[in-house]
């Protein structure tokens, strides 16, 4: 009966409690009603100050791709996924990918919006296409593993595009395709350990080949990369 | 408490028709599948056992197309029913497309009727990026002693590709099941194939492309050539062991012409996308669409994607 009380009385209510101390037989902590949020049941996030709420939210991006870095069978990656780390990974690999080689405007190589659409699209694809063979996990943590799984590969775009700024000869593609096959590599295994866990047994190459393909063409589309000198 | 003999009852009745269905079938269906779709499913295949019979139960299993949809098409399950296969049986299936025997029906036989949309889709995305990538890499392999050529990555091939093959994989079944269908109703015939097992036969006969895509990329053309042969050798046999059963009991003309019609263009298929993405050295390195002589149904496609 006294929570009934509580919760009824708007926020203002602990001011009462503090001023009028005997008389008004209110006991126990008086909370701020919280709704649907159950994360944060001990205070609400709207009176931090905002470093803190984005600084929590970085965080949050940055272990996560501390957990690809080391891929190890960790549920953390699943559980709090999020769709911060492979937009911003998403969009630094379209930036740095596009508009390379301009000699005739019909043999150049990908734009933005191709690389944004493949990535995305195939993702979503490679997520439906993992549900639909029976996988348990949920669409938004899959787009999640993808795309945090692409960071070896943008980590290997800054790498060429360095090895580029020195020459475009024989060694620098050699330097170039051994970097990308190996980031490609380690982000098919990265992903696998996540996707491998949620599939019945006997499908798991069946889910493991579009991921290998995804990774495969972005790869290769990191390797054609080519600038207009 | 008078509800549970009734339901025991029911259960043995179905427990024993399947141990009958079973017993003669001897199919590799996995029947361990979900759990939640798991009495769905049992009386499916138990339609796919009863299937091997020549006569009689085919007419009603071939009218539902093998298998029971038991959900709505708006539902996830419905779609679910198409992935039902395991490695092995994807496995299965390739092996069967690349080594056609005669007599050995590749719907009858390897996909005993229960067609899956994962194969075809994904031997064409995979076909669609080795084409592309073959190309690409075959075409910089051509020209790499040109001083004056600078690598271009030729990124909208991929898309020309893709529109190619899907449609192609697509499309082509959707005409040839919809003859095949209107035929059948013509003459009262009692075989025919679901518009899925069209879809399947066809998305797993262009498997064998894909590694000779790959070996398009060696410069020889006699090799490019005999490449194509064999392919369309292969390829097409599964076509035509597929289909000629059902063809032929209809009048010769038919017969034949389904039969020319469907190898007609599956080799437009093969030179096609070799023309286009595999130019030969003497030709100048010009981003210009497939001659209009060779391909009729392409060409809108293609002109209107080459700007």
């Amino acid at each position: 009966m006294a929570e009934v009380d509580e919760s009824s009385k708007p926020m203002f209510a602990g001011l009462s409690d503090v001023s009028i101390s005997t008389d008004i037989p209110v006991e126990g902590e008086i909370n701020v009603p919280v709704g649907t949020s159950s994360q944060d049941d001990e205070y609400s996030t709207l009176d931090e100050p905002v470093k803190d709420t984005i600084l929590r939210d970085l965080t949050a991006v940055g272990k996560k791709f501390v957990h690809v870095m080391y891929p190890k069978k960790s549920s953390a990656l699943l559980r709090d996924w999020d769709l911060w780390g492979p937009l911003l990974l998403c969009v630094t690999l379209a930036l740095m990918l596009q508009g390379g080689s301009v000699d005739s405007k019909e043999d150049e190589g990908p734009q933005f919006a191709e690389v944004f659409v493949i990535i995305w699209f195939g993702s979503v694809i490679i997520t439906l296409n993992s549900k639909l063979l029976g996988g348990t996990i949920s669409f938004f943590q899959s787009l999640c593993v993808l795309g945090y799984c692409i960071m070896p590969l943008t980590v290997a775009m800054i790498v060429c595009r360095l090895v580029l700024l020195g020459g475009s000869g024989k060694v620098s593609f050699i330097i170039r395709l051994l970097v990308v096959t190996a980031s490609f590599s380690w982000s098919t295994f990265a992903s696998t350990a996540f996707l491998a866990d949620s599939q019945p047994t006997n499908r798991k190459a069946l889910v493991v080949y579009p991921v290998f393909l995804f990774y495969f063409v972005i790869g290769w589309m990191i390797l054609t990369f080519s600038q207009s000198t | 408490m008078m509800a549970s003999p009734d339901d025991l009852k029911f259960q043995e009745f179905e427990e024993a028709t399947d141990l009958l269905s079973a017993d003669p079938g001897a199919s590799t269906l996995s029947m361990s599948g979900t759990s939640s779709t798991a009495p769905a499913s049992a009386t499916g295949d138990i339609k796919l056992d009863m299937s091997d019979n020549e006569e009689g139960q085919e007419e009603s299993s071939e009218l539902l197309g093998g298998e029971k949809r038991t959900s709505a098409f708006w539902t996830f399950e419905y779609y679910q029913s198409f992935f039902n296969v395991d490695t092995m049986q994807v496995l299965d299936r390739v092996k069967g497309s690349v080594m056609p025997l005669p007599g050995r029906n590749f719907v009858r036989h390897t996909l005993r009727s229960s067609p899956d949309l994962y194969g075809p889709f994904w031997i064409c995305v995979t076909l669609v990026f080795s084409v592309a990538i073959s190309g690409n890499l075959s075409t910089f392999l051509r020209s790499m002693g040109d001083s004056q050529y600078h690598y271009r990555p030729q990124f909208h091939r991929v898309m020309i590709a893709a529109v190619v093959i899907f449609m192609y994989a697509w499309l082509v079944p959707l005409g040839v099941w919809g003859f095949l269908t209107w035929r059948q109703r013509e003459e009262r015939q009692q075989s025919g194939y679901s518009f899925l097992e069209t879809v399947c036969v066809y998305g797993y006969s262009l498997f064998i492309y894909i590694p000779t895509s790959v070996l398009w990329i060696l410069p020889f053309e006699w090799l490019q050539w005999l490449l194509i042969v064999v392919a369309m050798v292969i390829s097409g046999s599964v076509l035509v062991l597929t289909f000629w059963p059902v063809v032929r009991d209809d009048t010769k003309v038919t017969a034949f012409g389904t039969v020319a019609t469907i190898l007609v263009l599956h080799a437009l298929l093969a030179i096609g996308c070799k023309m286009y993405f595999f130019q030969t050295a003497t030709h100048t390195i010009t981003p210009e669409p497939v001659p209009t002589r060779s391909l009729n149904h392409t060409t809108v496609i293609l002109t209107t994607k080459s700007h």
